[in-house]
């Protein structure tokens, strides 16, 4: 599969080109002294998915964390929409239309489900309506007056992607989302990543579980040691078994 | 009836309890405001009783400076100082983020010792008489006691506030981010949310509060450079029981015990200084997290 994307948006008949979403060169960053990304490069162009995948501390997390301003000291150059932002707040990162769902799900205890859901401000045009939301997680929409955190592990993985659906956000970066949820509910998921690529949505998907990301994405990023190591598109997985096999086996 | 069995007459033990409640209404509404102020920030604001203090202050000015009365600086005055809180907020408390909490506590403590030592300087610690206004003179006799109107209004006032700033938190869209803000500010500012500007609203409103309780004192004690020095050692205390930056816990402990030091004045009038400290130990033992406190 090819990395060119069409694109509607600008308005441009038949216009094919790439356009980049988000243009990481030579991101370094550190938990204080610790030296945890050693110079990534990557770039992902709009309605990609992309997997980062790699063992516990290769630096995936940090990765995603680095990107939404999350990370105290990072250098290099990270650039969403355009936008170089290594040194930008947080809260001013998202409005670029960045939707970050954390690995450890992040649903506040003390807001209902529902508020949980409404919580993320705005950050642009098109997100998807709360009734959309219910509709696709017919479970929140049966809790929505619970506790977040009386939710079920499933249920509140889905509540975090619910929640950075609605804001608009078109680049989504997903922490394992599927980490010890039930195969159901795993399908769910694949259902909707599916929908939201149809939608056109950016998509960077920190992943375990390789047998979910493999037919979802367009390439694939392998970390090591705070390092990107290995490319491989979706048509050259059979050619590059060995990378998999030398950097993701336990 | 009880009261007739253990020989106390009903008119002092109502008497009491009224009296409790006022000084409870003042407890709720400042340990209120370091709840806000904790969520966020999480420190405590020693310099809080300065604060009520400049509160009281502003309210001698007010009428001295601009022919301002009393129903005006209930709100400037609040207003003020709740400004100047933004303003040490921005200045000072900002750049403690991410270093120790006891840091965030020799600072406010220092400040509360620089504003007052200042104001000692500039006005002794005598206080300064500041008459109620003219609409709540006088009072009603209750039977068992004679319930000056003023009294009364601090207690309605101050439990509107708390309800409102209740309502603020549960209830509104603002409320959600100051609790999420309590659990995960980084979380939220990843989602877009202006956390730092959040911080900063939060302790400009615990402050405003604080100044709220210093305009509602000024005509009950004199006012004077010291006057929240006293007070807010036992409103740690209430924190302490309440547990720390819980909105309801402030509130409903800060009332309560008011009124069990009331009671106390009534049974055993030597105890009723030390009451609520011993509260607080068994609270700690029992609780450490406070009553309404989340364990961690
Ligand atoms: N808060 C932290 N403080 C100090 N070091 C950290 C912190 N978080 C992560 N690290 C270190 O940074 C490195 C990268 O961690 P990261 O969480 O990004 O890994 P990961 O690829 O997401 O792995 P996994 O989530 O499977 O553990 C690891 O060596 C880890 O020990
Ligand atoms: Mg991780």
């Amino acid at each position: 599969m090819s990395a060119i994307i069409e694109n509607h948006e600008l308005g441009g008949q038949h216009v094919s080109e790439r356009i980049e979403e988000l243009r990481i060169q030579d991101l370094h960053a550190f938990y204080g002294e610790s030296h945890a990304l050693h110079g990534i490069d990557l770039t992902v162009c709009q309605g990609e998915l992309v997997t980062l995948l790699g063992r516990n501390g290769a630096g995936r997390t940090t990765t995603l964390r680095a990107i939404v301003g999350l990370i105290g000291r990072r250098t290099g150059s990270i650039m969403v929409k355009g936008t170089e932002v290594i040194n930008t707040a947080p809260h001013i990162i998202a409005h670029l239309g960045v939707g970050y769902c954390p690995e450890e799900r992040g649903i506040f205890a003390s807001l209902s489900v529902e508020e949980n859901l409404m919580l993320p401000p705005r950050v642009a045009a098109g997100g998807m309506s709360v009734e959309e939301l219910y509709d696709m997680f017919p479970n929140l929409a049966e809790r929505r007056r619970s506790q977040g955190t009386r939710l079920s592990g499933g249920e509140q993985q889905m509540l975090a992607m619910a929640r950075i659906l609605r804001t608009g956000a078109n680049i989504l970066l997903l922490d394992e989302i599927t980490e010890g949820l039930a195969p159901v509910i795993v399908d769910k998921l694949t259902e909707v990543l599916i929908a939201l690529k149809a939608r056109g949505y950016t998509v960077v998907l920190v992943e375990q579980n390789f047998r979910f990301a493999a037919p979802l994405a367009d390439r694939h990023f392998v970390m090591d040691h705070g390092k990107i190591v290995a490319t491989i598109r979706q048509d050259e997985l059979a050619a590059k078994q060995h990378i998999f096999d030398k950097y993701l086996s336990v | 009836m009880l009261t007739d069995l253990l020989g106390i007459p009903p008119q002092v033990l109502f008497g009491q309890l009224l009296l409790g409640l006022i000084n409870g209404a003042f407890y709720a509404v400042l340990s209120l405001g370091l709840a806000v102020i904790f969520g966020l920030l999480n420190i405590v604001n020693f310099s809080h009783g300065a604060l009520y203090m400049l509160g009281a202050f502003a309210t001698l000015a007010l009428v001295q400076f601009f022919g301002i009365g009393y129903w005006g600086a209930l709100v400037l005055a609040p207003l003020m100082v709740g400004a100047l809180g933004i303003v040490i907020e921005r200045l000072l408390l900002r750049r403690l983020v991410g270093v120790d909490h006891l840091y965030g506590l020799l600072l406010t403590f220092g400040l509360a010792l620089v504003i007052e030592g200042t104001f000692v300087k500039l006005f002794g610690a005598s206080g300064i008489p500041y008459a109620a206004p003219a609409a709540l003179s006088g009072g009603v006799n209750l039977g068992f006691m004679f319930l000056p109107w003023y009294r009364a209004w601090v207690v309605l006032a101050s439990v509107v506030v708390c309800l409102a700033t209740w309502l603020l938190f549960e209830r509104t869209k603002i409320g959600a981010y100051l609790r999420a803000g309590t659990e995960n500010p980084k979380l939220l500012q990843a989602f877009g949310v202006n956390v730092p500007m959040l911080t900063t609203l939060a302790y400009g409103y615990g402050v405003a509060l604080a100044a709220f309780a210093g305009v509602l004192a000024a005509p009950i004690t004199q006012v004077n450079p010291l006057m929240g020095s006293n007070l807010i050692i036992v409103v740690f205390a209430v924190v302490v029981i309440g547990g720390m930056g819980s909105i309801i816990g402030a509130i409903v402990t800060g009332l309560a015990m008011g009124m069990i030091e009331g009671l106390t004045k009534v049974f055993w009038p030597e105890a009723s200084a030390t009451v609520i400290f011993l509260v607080m130990a068994i609270v700690l033992i029992l609780r450490p997290a406070g009553l309404f406190g989340k364990t961690a």
